[in-house]
């Protein structure tokens, strides 16, 4: 299955960097992202974060003008940084680059470091933590800019002075659901870890959160201090071969030794997950743990009939729909397409490692007796998704909420995971990972297939 | 039940002094944003020849005060042009500004059948990537234009740069040019980048000109229709402009064009035919009715559909225009038949509704427009503000002589426009329009949010969210007006909010239809249960309020 080739971007399949930044330097404790750059581009990436997390999400900007564009925005963003430490207390400023700024060439870390030192002339002595990135949006998606950030983070912040016994969890871009979870489980192996970024109560705030003696949630910039000295880093991603990590940071600098592994979603790449908590800490899988897995298989057997041979159209963020793509081979649903907006040019080789030996064959478009692999493609928008779709007669979409015309045009049921998610509630609240989440999408995506049935038919049927 | 209603122990609000406020507000800021600030911060006192005091609007954000404004793009692809449906718009630049603006802000349209080209559920963007930054994107842009005519075939394309689009040097101007003399369609660019103005109303006046300058006029096709206007400003956010449309038809009247809900490009092209232009958001738009006015002799009023009474008003004021006794009379007639429902949900809302505090903090109009609705519940705006409207929108344009132009408003370019040698049609002679000045009409007429606020009111420009914070806790308003980006801030605090871009997911809010819906809908917010869970432990229970010392 070929795809055509295009010069401009139709409905895009991916979001733009500072996005990205902005989104892991909201997990840290107290801290407050800013552009560098006009503040058109704030204000879009603040409203799209609002509407899926549906909590505030303050992103400050040095609001260059026509001015500044010319002579750079160096002052400005000196203003704007003193400003933000004044009016909000920010404990750390995460500073992202725009298309402008990195068009102008701004040297934003030079301009940073004389900040800090008039501030340090001028007797300011306690500023917080100033972290920069740069994020253009012309090379790469919101997920380069998000790991851009989180190495950012820890190159400008961690240091290895104390050796300590923790984990570091560098989970990528996950639900703020997913995000407790994950610490529930690194907890029940009695396991202390550092999540970073950790935007769970950040993201997903409980009201009343004026009352000051429930912390405001956020990685504790002081964990993020011993990073550095960690026993070891586990780090979420398929795709990330060529991408300078966070993790291999750590590695390089500090010598803590790295993990990477695949998002946990599905049994094997769940099961990677808990027996490398299990070496680590030398403690069996808890009882929980090991009845959530039971369950899970339970349920693979029992969907097994209304699953097998269903055909999905997979897309969104590359390690997302490696995961995706890993689960669905399990229970017996077969990828027919496998589309990413983003280009790490790992995306096929992670696909072809979930899905060898497992994801049933795919059965060529109606009529035809040819067997397909999946068609896995990076760089792709929705127009280029679409075309492709339209001749694989799917029963399913499973990606964000930008597919939704599609799941329309096509009369199937669209399976909401992943950002953004504007059409649905309780998008922060949406489980993917682990053996729980698993469950819970595998329960999702069985009822839409259900109910998608039971639509279609003209008998009442109440028992299927 | 006690305990739930007391959620309303808003202060008295007459034992407010909002010099007292307004000193608060400013304490925590530096001194020089202090200084910039109170100038935007105003206590509100009509003379009484209607003038309001002096505020410091249109005026640049400062760094890291974090703002609501958007910027000069998102004024003229997402909020001016984006609503009309029959031409491409395509986005020059790396892809975020095309996505963010990705239909975001519930503009509705109805293409007569399903055949009809609609593009408004797509983003089309070049998608510029880094050889494009470093050896230029015209080729790029080139050869999308090709590739969007060779899919699509639209009637129109349209290119909206963005920041990094300027700073290249491409030149969008001469490429639409050559591709419009290549392809035989109109095509056109705005050099829309965001860092020009210091909002999205730069924005609006580019796509303004722009729209002017390549369409309007170029088909001179007389529409039927006794009494034709166009409805300049109005959006059709939740279907507002569909209501409007419906009022008006009800009364015979014709829309030759809406700018922009709704629409199409051959409504635009015609637009000059109409008779009279009518402007619901003065700031947005008044520039493409200037124009129409220098170039085609087509005079503009100042209307308002939102608020029944408002929209009566409007209507009258077109009849009054067309001077027409059987208009005045159809008017009148549809005015009476649409206010008995209106009127009798009024009176229900009233009972639970009076004397409630609003506050709105939106755009260049609504923050005006909406507080007819609110008076017509018997609530009471107490503080209001614009994002991004200029001296004129809170004063009136009576300050419009006494506007300094400052650099940023200097870099948008003004149209020099003569009067057409064919076209040029005054729609009313010297005389009559004197007549209808003695009969009290006045034509380019906006007096300005402020004289219709009380003394005492706080209006506010550009509101910060820090002042947002502070204005909650100090009022406790019974209802806070914005969008999407103060909602949950907002609602984090216990108090009711409405977004009045998107409209949350209600509307139509416009119109009498418009105004029932959104009576009922207030009333259910503010009234609604569900904020009494928002209660700290010691709000209920004042013995706890010793243990928890955090308040
Ligand atoms: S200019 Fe760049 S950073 Fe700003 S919104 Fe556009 S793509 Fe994103
Ligand atoms: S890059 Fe410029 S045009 Fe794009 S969103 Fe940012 S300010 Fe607006």
């Amino acid at each position: 299955m070929e795809r055509s080739n295009y010069v401009s971007t139709t409905n895009a399949c991916k979001l733009c960097k500072p996005l990205g930044a902005c989104l892991a330097f909201k997990g840290i404790e107290g801290a407050v992202p800013m552009l560098h750059g006009s503040q058109g581009c704030a204000t879009y990436m603040r409203r799209y974060i609002i509407s899926h997390f549906r909590e505030p999400m303050d992103i400050a900007s040095s609001s260059l003008g026509e001015k500044h564009a010319v002579y750079g925005g160096g002052p400005n963003l000196k203003q704007g940084l003193r400003n933000i430490m004044t009016k909000y207390g920010a404990r750390l400023i995460g500073v992202a680059t725009t298309c402008l700024t990195e068009t102008i060439g701004d040297d934003v870390p030079m301009i940073v470091k004389e900040f800090k030192k008039e501030m340090g002339e001028s007797g300011l002595h306690d500023l917080p933590a100033l972290v920069t990135v740069s994020t253009p949006s012309y090379s790469g998606t919101h997920m380069e800019g998000f790991h851009a950030a989180v190495r950012a983070v820890v190159e400008q912040v961690s240091s290895n002075e104390d050796s300590a016994h923790i984990l570091n969890l560098l989970p990528g871009f996950l639900s703020p659901e997913d995000l407790r979870y994950l610490k529930e489980i690194t907890d029940d192996f009695w396991y202390p870890s550092v999540i970073l970024p950790d935007f769970s109560m950040t993201l997903d705030g409980p009201a009343l959160t004026d009352c000051e003696k429930i912390p405001g949630g956020g990685t504790p910039i002081e964990d993020i201090r011993r990073m550095g000295g960690a026993t070891a880093t586990f780090e979420f991603g398929s795709t990330l071969a060529d991408f300078n990590s966070a993790g291999k940071f750590l590695r390089d600098r500090f010598g803590v030794p790295l993990h990477q592994m695949g998002i946990p979603i599905g049994l094997r790449e769940t099961d990677v997950f808990f027996d490398a908590l299990e070496r680590l800490s030398g403690t069996a899988c808890p009882e929980k743990y090991v009845l959530e897995k039971g369950r899970l298989i339970d349920s693979y057997v029992d969907a097994h009939k209304y699953l097998f041979g269903k055909r999905a159209v997979v897309y969104g963020e590359e390690d997302l729909v490696v995961g995706l793509t890993s689960f669905l081979s399990e229970v017996g649903i077969t990828p027919v397409l496998c589309a990413t907006g983003g280009k790490s040019g790992h995306f096929k080789t992670a696909i072809e490692r979930v899905t060898e030996g497992i994801a049933p064959p795919a059965a060529g478009p109606e009529g035809s007796s040819a067997v397909q692999p999946p068609a896995v493609y990076e760089g792709m928008d929705f127009q280029q998704i679409e075309e492709l779709a339209l001749q694989l007669s799917p029963d399913l979409l499973i990606g964000h909420s930008k597919g939704y015309p599609l799941s329309k045009k096509l009369g199937i049921p669209l399976i909401r995971v992943g950002f953004p998610i504007h059409d649905r509630f309780g998008a922060q609240r949406i489980l993917h990972v682990g053996y729980r989440g698993t469950q819970s999408l595998l329960d999702l995506i069985v009822n839409s297939i259900l109910e998608a049935h039971q639509d279609d038919s003209p008998v009442g049927y109440a028992y299927m | 039940m006690a305990a739930i209603d007391d959620r309303s122990a808003a202060p008295e609000i007459e034992s407010i002094d909002p010099n007292a406020v307004k000193k608060e507000l400013l304490s925590k800021y530096p001194t020089k944003v202090a200084r910039k600030r109170a100038k935007q911060i105003i206590i509100n006192k009509v003379g009484d020849d209607c003038a309001a005091p002096e505020i410091g609007a249109n005026s640049r954000a400062i760094p890291g005060i974090i703002t609501q404004r958007g910027c000069s793009y998102a004024g003229c692809k997402g909020v001016v042009l984006g609503p009309t449906r029959d031409f491409v718009n395509l986005t020059h630049g790396p892809i975020g500004c095309g996505f963010y603006s990705w239909l975001t802000r519930r503009n509705q349209t109805r293409p007569p059948t399903l055949e009809d080209p609609n593009f408004m559920p797509y983003c089309f963007s070049t998608d510029l990537q880094d050889e494009d930054i470093v050896f230029g994107g015209e080729k790029k842009l080139r050869a999308a234009i090709q590739e969007a005519y060779d899919i699509f075939r639209p009637k129109a394309i349209s290119v909206f740069s963005t920041c990094p689009v300027g700073l290249i040097g491409d030149d969008v101007h001469s490429v639409a040019k050559e591709m419009k003399e290549k392809l035989g369609i109109n095509v056109f660019g705005f050099s829309c980048e965001g860092y020009k103005g210091v909002s999205q109303s730069a924005g609006h006046h580019i796509a303004n000109n722009g729209i002017f300058k390549h369409v309007v006029g170029l088909d001179d096709t007389q529409k039927e229709g006794k009494y034709k206007i166009n409805l300049l400003g109005e959006y059709n956010i939740g279907g507002d402009g569909f209501e409007i449309d419906r009022v008006l038809e009800k009364c015979g009247i014709t829309t030759v064009s809406t700018f922009s809900g709704n629409s199409t490009y051959d409504q635009f092209a015609n637009a000059h035919t109409a008779d009279l232009n009518t402007i619901m958001c003065h700031r947005s738009i008044n520039y493409v009715a200037e124009m129409m006015e220098k170039k085609f002799g087509i005079p503009w009023i100042k209307v308002n559909f939102t608020g029944a009474g408002s929209a009566a008003k409007s209507l009258r004021k077109i009849a009054k225009y067309f001077d027409d006794p059987e208009l005045i009379a159809t008017v009148e007639k549809v005015i009476a038949e649409e206010m008995v429902e209106v009127e009798k949900v009024q009176a229900e809302v009233r009972q639970r509704c009076e004397g409630k505090l609003a506050m709105l903090f939106v755009g260049g109009s609504r923050a005006h427009h909406y507080q007819d609705l609110f008076a017509e519940m018997g609530m009471k705006t107490i503080s209001a503000g614009y994002e991004f409207a200029h001296r004129d929108d809170y004063e009136g344009r009576r300050v419009l002589p006494d506007i300094k132009v400052d650099a940023d408003s200097r870099n948008i370019e003004e149209l020099h426009i003569d009067p057409d040698p064919d076209r040029y049609r005054p729609r009313k002679s010297a005389e009559q329009i004197e007549e209808l000045a003695a009969k009290g009409f006045s034509f380019k007429d906006y007096e300005g949010m402020m004289p219709d606020m009380s003394d005492g009111t706080l209006v506010i420009d550009d509101i910060s969210q820090y002042e947002t914070e502070r204005m909650l806790e100090i009022y406790k308003p019974a209802i806070f007006c914005a969008g999407i980006k103060e909602k949950y801030a907002v609602q984090k605090k216990g108090i009711p909010m409405k977004q009045l871009h998107s409209y949350d997911s209600g509307g139509p809010y416009a119109g009498f239809k418009g105004a029932v819906n959104f009576y009922r809908e207030i009333d259910r917010m503010v009234n609604c249960k569900v904020w009494s869970f928002l209660k700290a432990p010691w709000q209920t229970n004042p013995e706890l309020a010793a243990t928890y010392a955090c308040e």
